[in-house]
């Protein structure tokens, strides 16, 4: 159990608090970490895709490979990087930000994060194990049946085990939100990044099990010979298409609405103005996430849902432009009349700005069902999407880190190399995705592995991979200035001059967050205390023993256990035997769950006398 | 405050599942995860409604199913929702013996549909040759009906674990937020079944 | 630290209070098992068309659910207003799933 004070310890008790924590902090890193490491992976993923397409008939890697890295750059950057790494963010700053001590649910939170890491380990332990999934990220039923190997098996297991450990976050902040607001933060005065992870966990909450559901069905019809997608039996292929959908597109509504949060927190922060139409702009987060659900078919345009079907769903689509557009209009107000600041997370912010306009521009393009027909499967889709998820999400992602590194790690990431991260970036991505745009008008079909010369396709796809180097020469630079970083200064509470609660404890903030939960005079509370007060949050309750989680490897040994069931399913067509891995494993997870409902585990109190203590000594 | 005193109060409160931070948390994380298990079992209905009449060289629907023991299964679980609503009742007046006696017998109740669930699929495999595998109306009967059994088998998992657990403890502040949990977990399942007979039995026989 | 086994003394508004909700609760339950003998009745009988017979079954089927959300498992009452915005919610997508998939597979 850590002191507020560092202390030294083996470098075996670091790896086993880790192991063990319940605490949201530390969560957060691991989810960072976790989403990292699978970053840097879908960023290999990607750099092998634009090596292959650089010249035509290139010969780089197989057709066959070809197939498994689009897929795995697909779904590992979406289900292993850019939802971990928001997690991540929602689970570091979301408690701070209403004042709450830890999550609802400290346990499910941990077992959430394993989840996800086994998850992501099985799916990617395909690599090693006879071929990673190769029926693209979508894993359409026709493809994905048929295909050979276990590919698509991984695939499967992969992302339920991943799948459910999103749900459980999901279900978890927004328990947290609902019950664990500090005094006086009435569901009007949470700020923008709270506000988002409530929504978004609504969203997550209705979009998973579609996806659950779906990739039941799939792994039914391949491991045990059912007909769900089998057209001999009966079976419809669209039947996976309809469900991949109803979760993708709200899927993606999850990848970007928490960022659109953050940039309402730090546009308002480096302005030094309060956020512009805070009621417009909740308001019209939950109108995206509502219209969110009722879009999807605009990804299967061209499949022959007919005319009336394809009307209905073009017209909601181009419907979700009104509250992004308006969202965009509030933080350019916010801006104008503000005293801005300019360092790296602004920058980021000023980047996303443009960058997601076209995304979303070229998105209601798609949206037009007539013209969809021409888009489709073509490289403007790729354009289009990596415009919003890269330009929104990505740039959302680098902007947060520089925002709450402090807050997250004590130390500041260095503004000089922070600055060519994002030119590098920048100039690479515009340069890689905005002239896939022409070549998909062009003609160039999606998740091709070669085309060939004399087609205009040649020049545009050798920028286009030139874009890439520079992506990674920014990425790369941004890790340097992680492990640079790493020795400077300890950051000081507040080094951004914040409006929000998360700013009003230490950097890093002591395990409890709080010694007393702080009482909330209105929006931008810790702004009001320094406009009215004496820039610091007054006490919300009396001081008293804070009642805490205790730390627990269960939620690693089940996650375990559902990994090792994972690989029994995906096996025990090869042979019987591996049915022993299933049960056993799916055993030992239940017996996790069962020591874990017998045993009771009433968490531990710190005392008051210690909570004084520290009052005591951040009043010197 | 010490950890008795706040789980083991001289006067226990008139709604004790909720009078707790965690009490509060399991009930809104119950309910929220009701809420996607709507989604949940509507994926499956509908998997099940556009796969229903794809029955291959199998039974069709209205050949297959009899009403009078989807009947008795209704009423059992419906009655056994009305049974957790009376042991809710003696948790709230605080009667612990009574709450258990009246949770047992949801149990039984429960038990019981789990029984004719598992005949009526035995009958469909032997005696029609109707299995999970032999058509795409097949793989999705199985598969929603089967996730619902599959539900209310882990209820009742979870309900005799409650059970055999806190026989001796008694009721407490600790405690009752886990029965109000498993208890609208149950109605939940009910919620569903609901559906299931008419969707999937009554339909099924309308043709 | 007493364990409490034995019933104690709760409020005797609060308890007559439970009682009335109760009687509630079980006219509930009659109700539900109202609803569901008329549409096995319904369907059992064969004499009615199935343009007719489906809609109205999946009425009741609503209404009794709406017995069970609201009575048996409380949304009628204070601080449920989160639980019910969830229902909906989830019922919202729920009915969109399902109409997408019924519909639109198909055709």
């Amino acid at each position: 159990m850590s002191t507020a004070t560092t202390q030294k310890r083996s470098f075996g008790a670091a790896v086993w608090d880790y192991l063990t924590t319940v605490d949201h902090k530390k969560i957060g890193h691991l989810y960072l970490a976790g989403g990292a490491m699978f970053f840097l992976l879908g960023g290999l993923e990607a750099l092998i895709i634009r090596i292959q397409l650089m010249f035509p008939n290139s010969d780089f890697i197989t057709a066959g490979l070809f197939n498994e890295m689009l897929t795995m750059h697909g779904t590992t950057m979406i289900f292993l990087a850019a939802m971990p790494i928001v997690l991540g963010l929602m689970n570091a700053a979301m408690p701070l930000q209403i004042g709450a001590r830890d999550v609802a649910f400290p346990f499910l939170n941990a077992l959430g994060f394993w989840l996800f890491l086994f998850g992501g380990l099985l799916l990617n332990l395909s690599w090693f194990l006879g071929g990673a999934p190769d029926a693209g990220w979508t894993s359409y039923a026709s493809l994905a049946l048929y295909s050979p190997g276990h590919g698509v098996d991984f695939y499967v297991a992969g992302l339920q085990i991943a799948g459910a450990g999103t749900l459980m976050g999901g279900i978890n902040f927004f328990a947290t939100i609902v019950t664990m607001r500090a005094p006086g933060m009435t569901y009007m005065r949470m700020p923008l990044f709270t506000w988002a992870t409530f929504i978004t966990s609504v969203l997550i909450l209705f979009a998973f099990p579609a996806l659950t559901i779906n990739l039941f069905l799939l792994m039914f019809d391949r491991m045990f010979d059912a007909a769900f997608f089998n057209v001999d039996l009966g079976g419809n292929t669209i039947i996976w298409q309809h469900l991949f959908w109803i979760f993708g597109h709200p899927e993606v509504y999850i990848l970007i609405l928490p960022l659109f949060g953050l940039f309402s927190d730090i546009f308002a922060t480096f302005s030094k103005k309060r956020l512009f139409g805070y009621t417009a702009m909740v308001f019209a987060t939950m109108l995206i996430a509502f219209l969110g659900f009722m879009v999807w078919a605009h990804h299967m345009f061209t499949v022959g849902l007919g005319p009336v079907a394809n009307s209905i769903f073009a017209v909601a689509t181009m419907a979700i432009a009104v509250p992004t557009g308006i969202k965009i209009f509030n933080w350019l107000a916010t801006m104008w009349g503000g005293s801005i600041t300019i360092n790296t997370a602004m920058l980021w912010s000023l980047g996303f700005i443009p960058s997601f306009t076209i995304g979303g521009m070229t998105g209601v393009m798609l949206g037009s069902s007539v013209a969809d027909y021409q888009y489709h499967d073509t490289y403007f889709v790729v354009g289009h999407f990596h415009y919003v998820i890269v330009g929104g999400t990505v740039f959302g992602i680098f902007a947060a880190l520089h925002y709450w590194w402090p807050k997250m790690f004590g130390r500041i990431l260095r503004e000089g190399l922070g600055k060519i991260t994002f030119v590098l970036f920048f100039i690479g991505f515009h340069l890689t995705f905005f002239v896939q745009h022409f070549l998909g008008l062009m003609g160039m079909p999606r998740r091709i592995n070669t085309f060939l010369p004399g087609q205009s396709l040649d020049t545009g796809n050798l920028i286009s991979t030139i874009g890439a180097f520079f992506m990674t020469a920014g990425v790369l630079v941004f890790v340097y200035n992680i492990i640079v970083s790493a020795r400077d200064e300890q950051a000081p509470a507040d080094p951004w001059d914040g409006r929000t609660l998360e700013w009003a404890i230490s950097s890093p903030p002591p395990y409890y967050n709080f010694e007393q939960l702080p009482l909330v005079r209105g929006l931008d509370p810790l702004w009001i205390e320094k406009r009215e007060g004496n820039g610091k949050m007054l006490p919300g309750e009396p001081l008293d023993d804070v009642h805490m989680p205790n730390g627990s490897i269960l939620p690693f040994l089940m996650s375990f256990g559902f990994f090792v069931a994972g690989l029994g399913f995906i096996y025990q067509t090869d042979n019987k035997l591996w049915f022993l891995a299933l049960y056993g494993g799916m055993a030992f997870a239940l017996g996790c769950m069962v020591v874990r409902s017998l045993k009771d585990d009433h968490g531990y109190y710190i005392k008051k006398e210690e909570l004084q203590k520290a009052l005591d000594r951040e009043a010197k | 405050m010490s950890y008795d005193e706040s789980l083991f109060p001289e006067k226990m409160p008139h709604n004790p599942e909720r009078a707790t931070l965690e009490g509060k948390n399991k009930f809104m994380g119950l309910w929220f995860f009701l809420g996607g298990e709507t989604v949940l079992f509507a994926s499956l209905f509908g998997t099940y409604l556009a796969l229903k009449d794809s029955v291959h060289t199998g039974p069709s629907s209205d050949e297959l199913f009899g009403l009078p023991l989807v009947f008795l299964m209704t009423v059992m679980l419906l009655t056994s929702s009305l049974t957790s609503v009376y042991a809710m009742y003696h948790m709230r007046n605080n009667d612990f013996k009574k709450m258990q006696l009246w949770l047992g017998i949801t149990g039984l109740l429960g038990i019981g549909f789990l029984v004719c669930e598992v005949y009526e699929f035995a009958h469909y495999i032997t005696d029609y040759g109707f299995t999970f595998r032999s058509s795409s109306f097949g793989s999705a009967f199985y598969t929603l009906v089967g996730f619902h059994g599959g539900h209310v088998t882990f209820g009742i998992i979870w309900l005799i674990t409650l059970m055999l657990r806190n026989a001796k403890r008694g009721l407490n502040l600790y405690n009752a937020p886990k029965f109000n949990t498993f208890s609208l977990y149950w109605h939940f399942i009910d919620v569903i079944w609901v559906f299931v007979f008419t969707v999937v039995y009554l339909m099924g026989k309308v043709g | 630290m007493t364990d409490n086994v034995e019933s104690s003394h709760v409020d005797a508004f609060e308890k007559e209070r439970s009682k009335d909700e109760m009687k509630r609760q079980v006219i509930s339950f009659a109700l539900m098992i109202v609803f569901t003998l008329a549409s096995f009745g319904l369907v059992a009988s064969g004499k009615f068309s199935s343009m007719f017979v489906i809609p109205v079954i999946l009425i009741m089927a609503l209404v009794q659910v709406a017995f069970q959300f609201y009575y048996f498992m409380h949304m009628k009452d204070k601080d449920h207003e989160m639980p019910s915005t969830l229902i909906y919610g989830g019922v919202w997508c729920a009915a969109l799933t399902f109409t997408g998939l019924a519909v639109i597979t198909w055709w």
